[in-house]
C-alpha cells in the first residue's frame, strides 16, 4: 500500500483527476497484450504536460518508487506490467501533441503519447511519409514504438522505428531533462543517447519529446499475391527476389493453416490448398515499379509458383492486404488465448524455421499458425490455446522455449520486434553472453541507481 | 443475493466468453468514451479485465466495477473492431444482469421497469398524462426542432433540451392495422418502438404512408410493449422477459413476411438480443423468438433490399442539403450504411453531404445519457459540430434515440438544422 501522504503529493503534482488510486481503476493497468499474470499497480498517474511528467519522474526517483511508463499497453512482452512493490504506472496518452511537422526539412517533433496512425495520417496530409507501420498502429503510441523499436510490414525496404529516430529528449531519475540528437540530418554532438533510448523499454529514461525523420512518399506501388504448393519454393522465391537486387517494400508470408483459417473467417476467396502465400508489394517511381513487378512475377514463376495475381486496382490491392490483416483476427478466434511469437532468423533460414515450427506443433500437440515478414526472416508463430488449461499451457511454454532454441540455433534472435520485457528476459543470456548482461546491468545501475525505471524488464532481476 | 461468491459464480459462468479477450487493446481505437476520457477502465479491454478479476476473486469492489461497466454506450464499436471476435455486448449485458442480481435494482429502476414499462397500458396512460402537463414544467426551446427545456432547473435534467412528448402518440391515431398484402405481394408487421410512438409519431405515420404507397400490407397489433433494451441494459432480465412475452403475444400469431421497425435500437435488440437473452427453458418460446428475430428488418433495408426501391440521379443533385448520421445499432451492429442514404435520396430534392465521423456514436446510448450526461454531452457536441460543419439544413438518422440526442445538442447550440428519419424524407416526397 502506498502511503496516503504520497498519494496526496502525486495529486498535488498532477492534479487530483489525473491520479487513479481506486482498486477498480488500478486493476485496469495491470496487464498488457502479453499472456502473463497481471500485477496491480499501487497508483496510476496521467500527466497532462511534459513538465508534469518530469516532476512525476523526479518524485518517483526521490522516493524510490518503481515506475512503469505506459503508452497504449499493446506490447506483447509484459513491458508495461508494473512492479509488484508499490509500482506506479505513468500514462502518456494525455501527452499527445504533434509539436511540429517540418515539410522543408522533413522531420517532425512529437510528444510520446501521439498515436502512430494519427501521426502517419497527419504526415501524409502534408505530402510526406512516415513508414514504420506496426500492425497495432491504430492504437500504439510513438513513445511505445520507440521504446520497443517497433517494426512493421514495410521493414524490408524502409527499416524499422530506429531508422526514423533523429532525437529523443527524456527525463532521468532525478527529473533532469536530457537532450539528445536533433533536427539535422547529421548530428554527432555527444554520445548517441537517443540510440540508447530506442528499444530501452522504459528502463533507462522517460521520453518527453521525439524527433522523427520523414521521407517523400513513393509515387506508385504494385501489390500481388503469389501461391505456392510448397513452403520451400516460397522461400526460394524470397531469396531469389533479393538476390536479383529487388527490395519490395513488403514481402509477407502466410502458411497453409493460416490461409485456411483466414478463408474460413473472411471468405476472401483464398486458395485453401495453397501451402504458402506470398503477399508482395513493390513501390517507387512508376517505371521502376512496373519493371520490378514484372521481374518479381518471372522470378516467382521460375521458383515454382502455382499462381501470381497482380492487383489491378485499389480495390484489388486492398483485397491483398485484407488477407494479411485478417491473419491474426482469424487465428485469434479459434481458441481463447493467442500467444503471438516473434522468432526471427536470417532470411535464408526462413524455410528451416517454418519447418521447425510445424514439427514443434505436432510434437506438443498444439495449434500453431504461422505468418510473418518473410523478407525480414521474422516469423510470427501464433499459438492458439487456452491459458486456463494448465496441462495444455505447460506444453505451450515448452513449445515456446523450443521455438527460441531453434531460432537461436539458426543464428537468429528471440524477438524481431515485440521486445524482451518480462516474457523473454530469462533467454537474454543464451542469445548474447553473461558479459553482455553484466555490462547492461552496470549501465542500468549507473543511470538508475535505485532501479526504479521499469525494474525487471529486459535484464530480469538480479 | 448478497453473497459475493454467488456473484463470482455468475461471472465464472461467462468466463469462457471473457477469456476470448486477448488484451490486444485494439478497442482503444474506436471506443468513443475512451477517445473522450483516455481511461482504460472505460474501454472494453478494461471492463473485461475488471469482470475477470472480480470473477476470480482478485478484486472485490463490486460498486467500482458496476460503475465502470455502466459507463458505456453499448454502442458495439469495440465488438465490431475486435480481432478476437469477443462478444462484448453479450458479456456486458450478462455481467450487468449478474451484478444486478447481486445488488438489486435501484428503487427508481424498479419503478420504471417493473411498475411502468412492463405494463404497456400504464406506460401509455402515464405518457399521455405527461404530454398534457408538460407545458407546466417545460418551455419550448426551439420551434424548428420542436424541443423544450425545463422551466424549473431540475438537477436530473441538467439543462437538457428534449423533444416534447407528442400531443398525440402514434397509437392514439393508429391503434391497430391489419391490411392484406397489396400490389407488392408482401405483408409486414410494424413495430414502431416506444420512442417513435411517444416522441416521434410522425416517423410512424411516414412508415405507414410509404408502406401503403408500395402496396405492402401492414399488421400493427395494439398493446405492443417496449423491445426491452432499457431493462436489458440495466441487467433486469426479469422485466426483459416479461416484455418479450407481451410482444410474443402480439406478434407470435400474426402472419407476416417481415417485421419492420424504424428504430435501429429496436432492430438490434430484436435480432441480436432477443434470441440470446430469452429465457431458454421453453423450446417453443425460443423457436418463436428466433423466427421473429430472423424476420426483423430495419425499414431502410426493407425498402432498398426487399422492395428494391432505388433513387435516381446523382446524390449531389437537389437543393435540400441533408447529412446522414449512422446509428451504432445499424452501422456497428449490422454494417448498414448505404441503405439509409438511398432512402433519403428517394426524395428528389435531397442532396447528400457527408459529415466527418458519421459513424461515431452521438453519445446517446439509451439510459447512458441520463447517467453520464457530461460525457454524453461532449460526444454529442462533436457530433453537432460535424453536422453544422457540413452546412446541411437537415440531419437524417435511422434511430429515434439518436434523433433525441442530436435534437438536444443542436437545440442547445441554437442551430437551425432539422432532424429527420430518412423514411420521413421519402414520405414527404410522396403524394
Ligand atoms: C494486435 C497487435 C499487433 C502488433 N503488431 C506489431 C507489429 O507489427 N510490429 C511491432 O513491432 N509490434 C507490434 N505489436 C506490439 C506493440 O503494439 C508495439 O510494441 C508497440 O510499439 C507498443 O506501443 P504502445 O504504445 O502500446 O506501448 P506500451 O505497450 O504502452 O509500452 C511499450 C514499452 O514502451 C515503454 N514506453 C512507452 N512510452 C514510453 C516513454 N514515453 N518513455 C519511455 N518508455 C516508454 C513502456 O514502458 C513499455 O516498456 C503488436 C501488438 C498487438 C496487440
Ligand atoms: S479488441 Fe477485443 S480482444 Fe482486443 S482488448 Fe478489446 S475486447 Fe479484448
Ligand atoms: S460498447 Fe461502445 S462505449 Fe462501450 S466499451 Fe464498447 S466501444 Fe466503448
Amino acid at each position: 500500500m502506498l502511503k496516503p501522504v504520497l498519494i496526496e503529493q502525486f495529486k498535488a503534482i498532477a492534479g487530483a483527476s489525473n491520479v487513479m488510486d481506486s482498486e477498480a481503476d488500478r486493476h485496469c493497468y495491470a496487464y498488457d497484450a502479453a499472456v502473463l499474470q497481471p500485477v496491480v499497480p499501487a497508483l496510476v498517474v496521467r500527466p497532462e504536460t511534459t513538465e508534469v511528467l518530469g516532476r512525476v519522474v523526479k518524485f518517483c526517483g526521490d522516493n524510490g518508487l518503481p515506475l512503469t511508463v505506459r503508452g497504449s499497453g499493446t506490447n506483447l512482452s509484459g513491458g508495461t506490467i508494473p512492479d509488484p512493490r508499490d509500482g506506479i504506472v505513468v500514462l502518456t496518452n494525455a501527452l499527445n501533441r504533434i509539436i511540429e511537422i517540418n515539410e522543408d526539412d522533413m522531420y517532425a517533433v512529437v510528444e510520446p503519447g501521439v498515436v502512430t496512425a494519427r501521426f502517419a495520417a497527419e504526415v501524409e496530409s502534408r505530402g510526406l511519409f512516415y513508414p514504420p507501420d506496426p500492425a497495432s498502429l491504430s492504437v500504439s503510441t510513438l513513445g511505445g514504438n520507440v521504446a520497443e523499436n517497433a517494426g512493421g510490414l514495410r521493414g524490408l525496404k524502409y527499416g524499422v522505428t530506429k531508422n526514423y529516430v533523429m532525437g529523443v529528449n527524456f527525463f532521468d531519475t532525478t527529473g533532469e531533462k536530457i537532450i539528445s540528437g536533433g533536427r539535422t540530418v547529421k548530428c554527432v554532438t555527444g554520445l548517441n543517447l537517443s540510440a540508447l533510448m530506442v528499444g530501452s523499454e522504459g528502463t533507462l529514461g522517460v521520453f518527453s519529446e521525439i524527433i522523427l525523420k520523414l521521407v517523400p512518399p513513393p509515387a506508385a506501388n504494385q501489390a500481388m499475391m503469389v501461391l505456392f504448393d510448397d513452403t520451400a519454393k516460397a522461400s526460394q522465391a524470397v531469396a531469389d527476389i533479393i538476390a536479383n537486387r529487388i527490395v519490395p517494400c513488403t514481402l509477407e508470408f502466410l502458411d497453409n493453416f493460416t490461409i485456411r483459417t483466414v478463408e474460413d473467417y473472411a471468405k476472401a476467396g483464398l486458395p485453401v490448398d495453397a501451402q504458402a502465400l506470398l503477399l508482395i508489394e513493390v513501390d517507387g517511381h512508376p517505371a521502376q515499379v512496373a519493371d520490378e513487378a514484372a521481374q518479381v512475377e518471372t522470378i516467382c514463376k521460375k521458383s515454382g509458383a502455382t499462381g501470381v495475381q497482380l492487383a489491378r486496382s485499389i480495390e484489388e490491392r486492398d483485397k491483398v492486404w485484407a488477407a494479411r490483416r485478417a491473419a491474426l483476427s482469424a487465428l485469434a478466434r479459434l481458441r481463447p488465448t493467442t500467444v503471438l511469437e516473434d522468432a526471427t532468423v536470417p532470411r535464408s533460414q526462413f524455410p528451416a524455421m517454418i519447418r521447425a515450427v510445424e514439427t514443434i506443433a505436432a510434437k506438443y500437440d498444439l495449434l500453431i499458425g504461422s505468418f510473418g515478414h518473410a523478407g525480414d526472416g521474422n516469423l510470427h508463430p501464433t499459438i492458439l490455446t487456452d491459458r486456463r488449461d494448465e496441462k495444455e499451457y505447460a506444453r505451450v511454454e515448452a513449445a515456446v522455449d523450443e521455438i527460441f532454441e531453434v531460432a537461436l540455433g539458426l543464428g537468429g534472435t528471440l524477438s524481431g520486434e515485440h521486445g524482451i520485457g518480462l516474457a523473454k528476459s530469462k533467454w537474454m543470456e543464451k542469445e548474447t553472453s553473461r558479459g553482455t548482461i553484466l555490462y547492461s546491468r552496470r549501465l542500468k545501475k549507473a543511470l538508475d541507481p535505485k532501479n526504479i525505471l521499469n525494474p525487471g524488464k529486459i535484464l530480469g532481476r538480479e | 443475493m448478497a453473497d459475493l461468491r454467488e456473484l463470482q459464480q455468475l461471472l465464472l459462468d461467462i468466463d469462457d466468453q471473457l477469456a476470448t479477450c486477448m488484451r490486444c487493446g485494439m478497442c482503444q481505437a474506436v471506443c468513443p468514451i475512451y477517445a473522450e476520457t483516455g481511461r482504460e477502465p472505460l474501454v472494453a479491454r478494461g471492463k473485461i479485465a475488471l469482470l475477470e478479476h472480480l470473477g476470480h476473486d482478485m478484486l472485490r469492489d463490486v460498486d467500482g466495477v458496476k460503475d465502470r461497466l455502466e459507463t458505456c454506450l453499448l454502442c458495439g464499436a469495440c465488438a465490431a473492431n475486435c480481432p478476437s471476435g469477443v462478444k462484448v455486448l453479450d458479456i456486458f449485458i450478462k455481467a450487468r444482469a449478474a451484478i444486478n442480481t447481486f445488488k438489486g435494482l435501484s428503487p427508481i429502476q424498479k419503478l420504471i421497469f417493473r411498475g411502468m414499462l412492463v405494463h404497456p397500458d400504464r406506460f401509455n396512460a402515464l405518457a399521455s398524462l405527461g404530454s398534457k402537463f408538460q407545458d407546466l414544467f417545460v418551455k419550448p426551446a426551439s420551434e424548428m426542432l420542436g424541443s423544450s427545456c425545463s422551466r424549473i432547473p431540475l438537477e436530473a435534467l441538467g439543462g437538457r433540451h428534449f423533444p416534447a412528448l407528442a400531443k398525440r402518440p402514434l397509437h392514439a391515431d393508429v391503434p391497430r392495422l391489419d391490411t392484406p398484402a397489396g400490389t407488392s405481394g408482401i405483408r409486414v408487421a410494424f413495430f414502431p418502438g416506444c420512442l417513435v410512438d411517444k416522441l416521434f409519431p410522425r416517423v410512424g405515420h411516414a412508415v405507414i404512408k410509404v408502406l401503403k404507397h408500395h402496396g405492402v400490407g401492414i399488421f400493427l397489433p395494439d398493446h405492443q410493449a417496449c423491445c426491452g433494451i432499457p431493462a436489458l441494459s440495466s441487467g433486469d432480465l426479469r422485466s426483459f422477459n416479461d416484455l418479450l412475452d407481451k410482444n410474443l403475444g402480439c406478434f407470435g400469431r400474426g402472419e407476416f413476411d417481415y417485421l419492420v421497425t424504424p428504430c435501429a435500437t429496436c432492430t438490434a435488440t430484436i435480432k441480436k438480443f432477443w434470441p440470446v437473452f430469452a429465457d431458454s427453458a421453453d423450446a417453443g418460446r425460443q423457436a418463436a423468438v428466433a423466427a421473429i428475430a430472423a424476420k426483423t428488418l430495419d425499414i431502410n433495408v426493407f425498402l432498398t433490399d426487399i422492395l428494391k426501391v432505388r433513387p435516381e440521379g446523382l446524390s449531389s443533385h437537389g437543393r435540400r442539403k441533408v447529412t446522414i448520421h449512422d446509428p451504432c445499432h445499424l452501422k456497428r451492429s449490422f454494417g448498414i450504411a448505404a441503405q439509409p442514404r438511398m432512402v433519403a435520396r428517394l426524395n428528389p430534392e435531397v442532396a447528400l453531404v457527408e459529415m466527418k465521423d458519421a459513424d461515431v456514436c452521438c453519445g446517446c446510448g439509451g439510459s447512458f445519457t441520463l447517467l453520464h450526461y457530461d460525457i454524453a454531452a461532449k460526444l454529442g457536441q462533436h457530433k453537432r459540430d460535424h453536422i453544422v460543419a457540413t452546412g446541411a439544413d437537415t440531419v437524417a438518422t435511422g434511430c429515434p434515440a439518436c434523433m433525441l440526442q442530436i435534437t438536444d445538442m443542436l437545440s442547445r447550440s441554437g442551430d437551425r438544422v432539422a432532424v429527420r428519419h430518412p423514411v420521413e424524407l421519402y414520405a414527404e416526397a410522396l403524394e
